[in-house]
């Protein structure tokens, strides 16, 4: 298992996703002797895990069952630890297209934070991309490397512990691609530039508030940066449903024909296949201003 | 580190490249053919000047239509106080405030001004111009120079490019797929270089492209094909090194039960690799129709032949209807290598196809979603993501509901992407005023491994959540 590569069956070491039913779901480290205890009962690694296929049915110690998936950027993002508020699925895979991360990109990334993008960053990347990603809290720092090891990507990413607004990324002219999810975007905007390709490249800036936008706008048109653009994107979720609508009764069609012994039979009501909007959805998560650094 | 003068090459417009035009937000892609004539944007122009400059370069169309690139970005004279107004309680908009008519804008067109210098011209021939506020004023340039520019970007394409590009010239072609839903599509379905991914689409070809390129050339790609053959104009725009091509496969669903089946047998020599023609018209195996029309009508077959024999003597005749023979040798060759060819693709994508333990599903397509999906999911291993995207969101309710009830799958959802763009100016900052309306609907899940046995009334399949049916009846209710 990697994060970057599917395999067939689960090893020791691997993580996998517990799945527990309907979006409830826990990541777990497999480990020889271990056991997971979850709501249906415990799980044994190394009879009900190690040597199983991905995907495979797990009947846990109560009797119920799990199923046991292989991990991915996307189940990861859902299921990390959060040491800080993460980026989630919609708002990483418009990132993806419009930085045209590909096989063999090399992007520049702060802050790393949880590494919910990182990992979708390592996904897209590989192998022969790489990852260069800057946070400033050393403990976080410390934590994303040990991940990125633990998942099998370390040989894709070099994780820097510094402050990107002062010291930049530590690495000049290799990157297509610069992402910023920082409190001060403006201030490492020089730094993404010197990061970049001379031929150019692609940067967005991720910000939740639109001073911060403007403030990024105003740098990148300052230091040269073309096709600046700033959107944001949120995700509807339908829930299906089947819906059970009762129909009025207006009363007898022909009031005036003789009623019969047996009442004409009616429908009482009618069954519906829709959808129905989520009581609460997210409404905000930032602003994704992308831009060209075009080439000198 | 990486800036030496070998790196650029890379980086610079060779002739036969595929590229994409680019003025404001209008695309096209072209290929770079050197004396061919380019139109765009109710310009025409050569494209020879772009061969040997960076991508990213802005040309200037000028005089007989040829490129010429710009100098880089001169930072606009903004910083000079100019005059201007406060509001606009004293403008009258009654149209006589620009003094140059139609006539003298195409006058000055043909002295060669180029779109800044006319813009320049318009400002000064404004009566009212000094009395519009900054704001009023920059929006008034930013509006004349989109109008009289007569600049092109040539960029390299990308999935992000050629999406927009689609999106907003033909978006009937790819079934009104907007961008931000492809690009939900390719990172929910995990596509990934090393995978096995397959696609069924009627897109052109773009979300065939768009995968092809987060596969970087590792890994396989099969795309499923309805009718006689793949479709993958869109692909050709990315521009693909050519070696990409190797990991690309093609199968026709007419086909797919019988592989399922374990039925097809692709060694027999009469398979076709067609849908529709049911057996042995060879004829009809090769891709070249036209050369079939000729054979049907241009050269005499068996019996017009005999015929023919039977009456004529004359030497020039004879000579013509041996070549015509030669002629028909060769196309009869030349068929039964193409059906050989047809015959080993069919093959090596059905050997691809066979273990059914393919990586990733990705289905956008004109076509009903559910029996593609209810299909095409048989091939994936389990554990894999699989993304269906539809125009519409009803045949995904019918899509779910079958899932649902068939198992297979679990983390199913429904979803669709709402985008929303800004304009990010001092003061002046705002979403746009117009935004999409939709931009289609996806399906997205994981398959699981199914049992034997089908267990329905398992307790931890939570379908629709009793306790949300009930609340729902009880609102009727009231």
């Amino acid at each position: 298992m990697s994060f970057v590569e599917y395999s067939e069956f689960i090893q020791e070491g691997d993580v996998a996703i517990i799945f527990l039913g309907h979006d409830s779901m826990m990541p777990v480290k497999v480990q020889q002797g271990s056991q997971t205890q979850t709501r249906y009962g415990v799980i044994r690694h190394s009879k009900d895990l190690i040597g199983q296929r991905f995907g495979t049915k797990v009947t846990c110690g109560k009797g119920g069952w799990v199923y046991v998936l292989h991990p991915t950027p996307e189940l990861w993002t859902l299921n990390l630890p959060h040491r800080t508020q993460i980026l989630y699925t919609t708002d990483i895979a418009n990132i993806t297209m419009m930085l045209e991360l590909k096989p063999a990109s090399v992007v520049c990334e702060s802050g790393t934070g949880s590494g919910s993008l990182s990992h979708a960053i390592l996904r897209t990347i590989a192998p022969t991309g790489h990852l260069h990603t800057v946070e400033f809290h050393q403990q976080r720092a410390e934590k994303a490397e040990e991940e990125f090891r633990e998942h099998r990507v370390g040989h894709l990413v070099t994780v820097r512990n510094q402050d990107v607004c002062k010291e930049g990324f530590g690495v000049t002219g290799v990157a297509d691609a610069v992402f910023l999810d920082i409190p001060s975007p403006w201030e490492a905007v020089q730094h993404a530039k010197n990061a970049m390709k001379r031929q150019g490249g692609r940067l967005c800036s991720f910000s939740p508030c639109i001073e911060q936008v403007q403030k990024t706008c105003a740098a990148l048109a300052d230091e040269g940066f073309e096709e600046i653009s700033t959107l944001e994107v949120l995700l509807k979720v339908h829930d299906v449903r089947t819906i059970t609508l009762p129909l009025p009764d207006f009363g007898p069609d022909r009031p005036l024909e003789t009623p019969t012994d047996t009442p004409v039979p009616s429908n009482t009501s009618v069954l519906c296949k829709t959808t129905t909007p989520p009581r609460e959805m997210a409404g905000h998560t930032g602003y994704l201003t992308f831009a060209t650094k075009p080439r000198v | 580190m990486a800036d030496n003068g070998d790196d650029d090459s890379q980086h610079r417009v060779n002739e036969g490249d595929y590229v994409v035009l680019k003025r404001g937000d209008i695309y096209k892609a072209v290929q770079i053919q050197k004396k061919k004539k380019t139109v765009f944007e109710k310009q025409w122009f050569f494209l020879d000047n772009a061969v040997g400059e960076l991508y990213g370069t802005t040309f200037e169309v000028v005089t007989d239509g040829k490129l010429q690139p710009r100098k880089p970005k001169h930072i606009e004279s903004s910083a000079d106080a100019k005059e201007a107004g406060t509001d606009n309680r004293n403008i009258q908009d009654d149209g006589k405030s620009q003094k140059l008519t139609r006539d003298d804008i195409e006058t000055l067109k043909e002295q060669g001004l180029n779109g800044q210098e006319i813009v320049q011209q318009l400002i000064e021939n404004s009566t009212t111009f000094r009395d519009k506020t900054e704001f009023a004023q920059e929006k008034y340039i930013k509006k004349k120079k989109k109008k009289y520019e007569n600049s092109v970007m040539v960029l390299r394409p990308s999935c992000r490019i050629l999406a927009m590009m689609y999106h907003g010239r033909e978006p009937g072609k790819i079934c009104h797929l907007r961008y931000d839903t492809l690009a939900q599509m390719l990172t929910l379905g995990n596509i990934h270089a090393g995978s096995k991914v397959l696609v069924f689409e009627t897109c052109a070809g773009l979300v065939l492209g768009a995968v092809i390129e987060r596969m970087g050339g590792y890994g396989s790609v099969v795309q499923m094909y309805p009718g006689g053959g793949p479709v993958r104009a869109g692909v050709e725009s990315f521009g693909f090194p050519s070696h990409f091509h190797d990991t690309l496969h093609e199968f026709p669903i007419c086909h797919v039960n019988a592989l399922l089946a374990g039925t097809l047998d692709t060694e027999a020599k009469d398979i076709d690799t067609n849908a529709g023609q049911a057996n042995g018209d060879k004829s009809n195996l090769t891709q070249t129709d036209p050369e079939k029309a000729e054979g049907k009508g241009g050269s005499p077959d068996t019996e017009d032949q005999s015929m023919e024999t039977s009456t004529s003597t004359d030497p020039a005749e004879d000579k013509e209807r041996e070549e015509r023979e030669k002629r028909r040798e060769i196309r009869a060759q030349e068929k039964i290598v193409k059906t050989e060819e047809k015959r080993k693709k069919l093959s090596a994508a059905a050997g691809v196809l066979k273990g059914r333990n393919a990586d990733g599903l990705v289905i956008a397509s004109r076509f009903h979603p559910c029996p593609v999906l209810l299909g095409l999911i048989k091939f994936l291993a389990p554990s894999r993501p699989f993304v269906v995207y539809s125009q519409y969101k009803e045949p995904l309710i019918e899509c779910y509901s079958k899932l649902r009830e068939q198992g297979g799958a679990v983390s199913l959802r429904l979803t669709d992407s709402w985008i929303r763009h800004y304009q990010v100016l001092p003061n002046r900052t705002h979403p746009m005023l117009l935004m999409s309306g939709g931009g289609g609907y996806i399906l997205s899940g994981t398959t699981v491994a199914t049992d034997t046995t089908k267990a329905k009334t398992c307790s931890t399949t939570a379908e629709e959540p009793a306790a949300k049916r009930l609340k729902l009846t009880e609102t009727t209710e009231g």
